[in-house]
């Protein structure tokens, strides 16, 4: 039997893989990268891409948005990315986080508050009507 | 019979009322069973996390990224993950309560305080009473990703990496059992520190392309999974503490209906009785 390592494949939301395997292929930082028993040590980032894992049944093919390597002599981790990682494509997120705290802070009324304030005119509109009756009540 | 049809429109009204509290008290279990899993699936990785760079530490011990540098603290980072419905009984004025005394701790000492807030309920609180918030993100709905969060995380980091902010903290309900959570507050940065009790041997790595940009690339996915496993806890508190709620809820109403069932049982007898009262009176009259 051919000797294998130990793979772990895991994102913050979950595990993806985890099992010995024959050989593993990353598309890392610096180009496409195979893992081998006992290779050195190594510790890199990857990009988005197809994680190959050739197991003794077959060859397993896993998409990841980008993430970390990790290679020890007896195992190898990778830490994968759930959604594609890219610098400005972070960069438009955190633009699109302020602009929501600005829009927010600026007044701009969003859906809670307007069923907040919907809910506190049917409440006054209620009262209004308790007042109209009994009002009328007294009249007669 | 006057008063017993009002009794009864009552009556029926609280049914429906109660019949709507007992649905979200089962849609919250199931919410809640299906957001603990997920707690317990983001735990590997944060674990690992953890430990590369336990490890790339204790390596290059001449190397300090800003992020473990801890500095003298002029102004504050809060990330509070709230909800973004209610109906889930104190947990968010809880969550509140404990935010407010942590930025009024560090406002006495001197410290100026920015938000950034995840879930709306949050964001409207500390809006009303005029805080900065810089980042806000909300409906995340049930199952908050890790993707929603990146942009709101990314204006804090950046915050300290220009030295706007000198601690960064996360708030968020703890979830400790279905009858308990509790507000906690947890500091992401500087990060503490990592304890490395779990490394047998030691060995340095190949680094790809080098140290500092690995180590950087870690650190802000470390703090990414870190606020994401807030948010999915935040998410079973929310679901827990509104099952409590709607339960309690859903007692009370059974209560109410029964009361209600007594004052109409009182009226239509007293009805009956004075109708026959009456029949009886009139008949001895002829």
């Amino acid at each position: 039997m051919a000797s294998t390592i130990h793979v772990d494949i895991v994102s913050a939301e979950g595990e993806i893989f985890s099992g010995p395997a024959e050989m593993v292929f990353v598309p890392a930082s610096q180009g496409e990268l195979g893992i081998a028993p006992r290779h050195a040590p190594l510790l890199t980032l990857i990009k988005a891409g197809e994680v190959r894992v050739k197991t003794a049944e077959g060859e397993q093919s896993i998409f990841v948005g980008g993430g970390a390597l990790e290679v020890q002599p007896k195992k190898v981790t990778i830490l994968a990315d759930t959604a594609v990682r890219a610098k400005d494509l972070d960069e438009a997120a955190a633009l699109a986080a302020k602009q929501r705290a600005e829009e927010a802070l600026a007044g701009k009324i969003d859906k809670i508050e307007q069923a907040e304030a919907l809910a506190e005119l049917a409440r006054a509109a209620a009262q209004l009507r308790l007042i109209e009756r009994l009002r009328k009540g007294l009249k007669h | 019979m006057p008063g017993t049809k009002e009794i009864r429109t009552k009556i029926s009204s609280v049914k429906s009322t109660q019949k709507i509290t007992k649905a979200m008290q089962m849609v919250a279990t199931s919410k809640m069973r299906r957001a603990q899993d997920r707690m317990r699936l983001a735990r590997p990785y944060a674990d690992k996390i953890r430990n590369v760079i336990g490890h790339l530490n204790e390596a290059n011990p001449d190397y300090r990224h800003p992020f473990l540098v801890t500095r003298e603290p002029k102004s504050i980072g809060v990330i509070l993950i709230s909800t973004d419905r209610g109906l889930a009984g104190g947990l968010n004025a809880n969550l509140f309560k404990q935010t407010l005394y942590l930025l009024r701790d560090w406002q006495q000492k001197g410290a100026k305080v920015s938000l950034c807030t995840i879930g709306s309920k949050g964001l409207t609180f500390f809006r009303r009473l005029g805080l900065p918030i810089v980042a806000n993100v909300s409906g995340l709905g049930d199952r908050p990703h890790v993707k929603d969060l990146i942009g709101s995380v990314k204006v804090m980091l950046d915050a300290y990496r220009d030295g706007k902010i000198d601690r960064l903290f996360l708030v968020n309900a703890q979830f400790i059992n279905t009858m308990t959570q509790k507000p906690s507050v947890e500091q992401l940065l500087p990060v503490e520190a990592i304890d490395t009790d779990d490394l047998q041997s030691h060995w340095d790595y190949i680094y790809e392309p080098d140290a500092a940009e690995i180590l950087d690339g870690l650190l802000m996915r470390y703090i990414e999974s870190q606020v994401y496993r807030g948010a999915v806890e935040n998410v079973a508190s929310e679901m827990a503490a509104r099952m409590v709620a709607m339960k309690a809820a859903s007692d009370n109403a059974g209560k109410l209906i029964g009361e209600l069932q007594l004052v109409y049982n009182k009226a239509r007898q007293a009805a009956i009785t004075k109708e026959l009262a009456e029949i009886v009176g009139g008949a001895a009259a002829v």
